[in-house]
């Protein structure tokens, strides 16, 4: 099978995605709210697929699968809770107030929405910095996972620095183009093919085994009888909860998921996504799962700890080429339509949140417009610029590159720091601006702490650890959040321009 | 205005779906049922139950603890 053929799907792909943003660009107009928002006008399923879509990374196909097959399935469960329940609690009791207030206020950022309540440009550039600081190397992650793809799917005729550049220049030239609009549109593609290409797969290996699931199970029962019993030594009650809570928490306050929390057309779309959202996360996530499981019954290897993948070893072995080709493409698809959409929220936060408020807040919605498409770009180039570097530096310990691809790392438990803050002061009254930006900063500087310090004991316990008592640091961390906001605010006054009542007056359905 | 008994109800019941959405009782469990172990069909049949509430959540409930909430006043 010839690397042209598959490079040839992928660059297709890619194409037709380049060309529904064109068709998008048609009929957008030359607005700051058009550009981040579609105007608020995602009706139900593309807003249901743009979500979707955008939570799925690059995990969904290779570390998913990849955990599976190495640990066992029990990370069906994890996604299923933190992805298809806890997410879409938040979903409602972030997402649809968020949208209410948007519609009222016509918010377009997380920070706008806070900084108006309390009356503080500071705090609308402090969640904003925040968001960015994380959502940086959270991007490098994603060019550098698509650059390996690309490597590894043509032998190394693509490097690298090449694959990583082509993705970026084909996302800075759609998310220039089209806006929301045509990443909603490209995402809802994305997110039905990656659907129909995960459960292809699934039935395809299915008949391709002689003897079928028996076989798969027999295999299983020789080499990993343990994945059959719930829980292991790796999937302890603990880090289950640790994964499922933080990271759901953490999606809710990444820029690309709560932005879209403004941009429905109606509440009957938003109730209807978040009636479907659990069927739809099982849809996903048991069969590529399951998949990565099934490799191990069949006896196939891959090195994941020295970062290869399952999925291509398992395509390569029961389906045809063209097949496997068309599924790497939907797994680059799923790390481009989760950066598209990153780069977009990291503009319009950079140009609304710390841009317009403290450097010029007179520019003109056409300006503001065109600085945002202008910041996407900036945003893309610095993100490559850092990953090659990163990469080129083979992830030695101890430099700017390894670090930057820590934090990436560390991203879902650093935006998961913010939610709580935000719930409460979404929902109550006393909450002040001073106890909100402790609340923010003092569990970020712990995460932070707990994360990068070495661990140094102090008498009888051990500081700076990454988990006490089976439980991550981040859920500890999201605790000091929460009572720091409440401690803080039940100290402090309201400062005079703070609007007490924004949150719960006239809120009305339709 | 929903009933008290509706408010907590409903909060009780989210708590329900995410505590039991990883079946507890069955752990160390390592039965089979058409090929796939027992806990994740219950996982299967937790996430169609959890849609079937949200649906019926939207239909009956939406909007409750946000429209008009009172809060405390400060």
């Amino acid at each position: 099978m010839s690397t042209t053929l598959q490079l040839g799907i992928v660059v297709g792909y890619l194409l037709i995605a380049l060309g529904v943003g064109l068709a998008a660009y048609r009929v957008t107009e030359r607005a700051a709210e058009d550009f981040y928002l579609a105007s608020r006008t995602l009706g139900r399923v593309v807003l249901l697929f743009t979500v979707f879509a955008t939570l799925l990374s690059a995990f969904t196909f290779f570390g998913g699968p990849d955990t599976a097959y190495s640990f066992g399935p029990e990370w069906i469960l994890v996604m299923g809770l933190m992805d298809g329940i806890i997410f879409a609690v938040l979903w409602y009791v972030v997402g649809y107030k968020q949208w209410l207030l948007g519609q009222r206020h016509g918010y377009v950022t997380l920070g706008e929405m806070l900084g108006d309540r309390f009356g503080s440009r500071a705090i609308r550039a402090l969640v904003a910095g925040i968001s960015l600081f994380w959502l940086f190397p959270y991007v490098m992650l994603q060019q550098i996972g698509a650059g390996g793809a690309l490597a590894a799917l043509t032998d190394g005729a693509l490097p690298f620095a090449g694959g990583a550049t082509l993705i970026t220049a084909f996302m800075i030239a759609y998310v220039v183009l089209a806006g929301m609009r045509g990443i909603a549109w490209t995402d809802t593609l994305q997110g039905a093919f990656m659907l129909l290409m995960v459960w292809t797969a699934l039935l395809w290996i299915l008949v391709a085994v002689d003897g079928g699931i028996g076989t798969i199970n027999a295999g299983l029962e020789a080499s990993n009888p343990e994945f059959f019993a719930l829980g292991s030594e790796f999937y302890t009650p603990g880090t289950m909860l640790t994964f499922a809570i933080s990271i759901a928490f953490g999606v809710a306050m990444f820029p690309q998921v709560n932005q879209r929390f403004f941009a429905a057309n109606s509440e009957t779309v938003l109730k209807r996504s978040f009636a479907l959202w659990p069927v739809l996360v099982l849809l996903l996530f048991v069969p590529a799962f399951l998949i990565g499981t099934w490799a191990r019954g069949l006896g196939l290897e891959a090195n994941v700890g020295a970062g290869e993948s399952i999925l291509p070893v398992i395509l390569a072995e029961y389906t045809p080429a063209w097949f496997a080709a068309l599924v790497i493409a939907g797994a680059i698809a799923a790390m481009m339509s989760s950066s598209d959409s990153m780069l977009l929220s990291g503009s319009s936060y950079f140009t609304r949140d710390i841009y317009r408020p403290l450097v010029n807040d007179t520019i003109s919605e056409k300006r503001e417009d065109r600085l945002g498409r202008f910041g996407v770009a900036a945003f893309a180039i610095g993100a490559l610029i850092a990953s090659i570097w990163a990469e080129a530096e083979a992830f030695g310990a101890g430099t700017v590159g390894s670090i930057l691809v820590n934090i990436g790392d560390l991203a879902f438990g650093g935006f998961a720091q913010l939610t709580l803050p935000v719930v409460i002061a979404l929902y109550w009254r006393r909450t002040t601006g001073t106890g909100l930006a402790a609340g923010v900063v003092v569990p970020q500087v712990a995460y932070l702490a707990f994360s990068f310090l070495p661990e140094t004991p102090v008498g009888s316990i051990v500081l700076f650890s990454s988990s006490y008592l089976g439980w991550g640091i981040s859920i500890y961390c999201m605790v000091l959040g929460l009572v720091t906001t409440v401690a803080v605010s039940a100290v402090t006054a309201q400062a005079p321009d703070a609007d007490t009542g924004l949150y719960f007056e006239g809120l009305r359905a339709d | 205005m929903a009933s008290t008994v509706e408010r907590y109800g409903w909060a009780v019941l989210m708590g329900l779906l995410i505590t039991l959405a990883i079946p507890w009782f069955l752990w160390g469990d390592s039965r089979t049922a058409l090929g796939l172990p027992l806990w994740l069909w219950w996982h299967i049949g937790w996430m169609v139950l959890a849609s079937a509430s949200f649906w019926l959540f939207t239909r009956r409930a939406w909007g409750l603890w946000i429209h008009d909430a009172g809060g405390d006043p400060a």
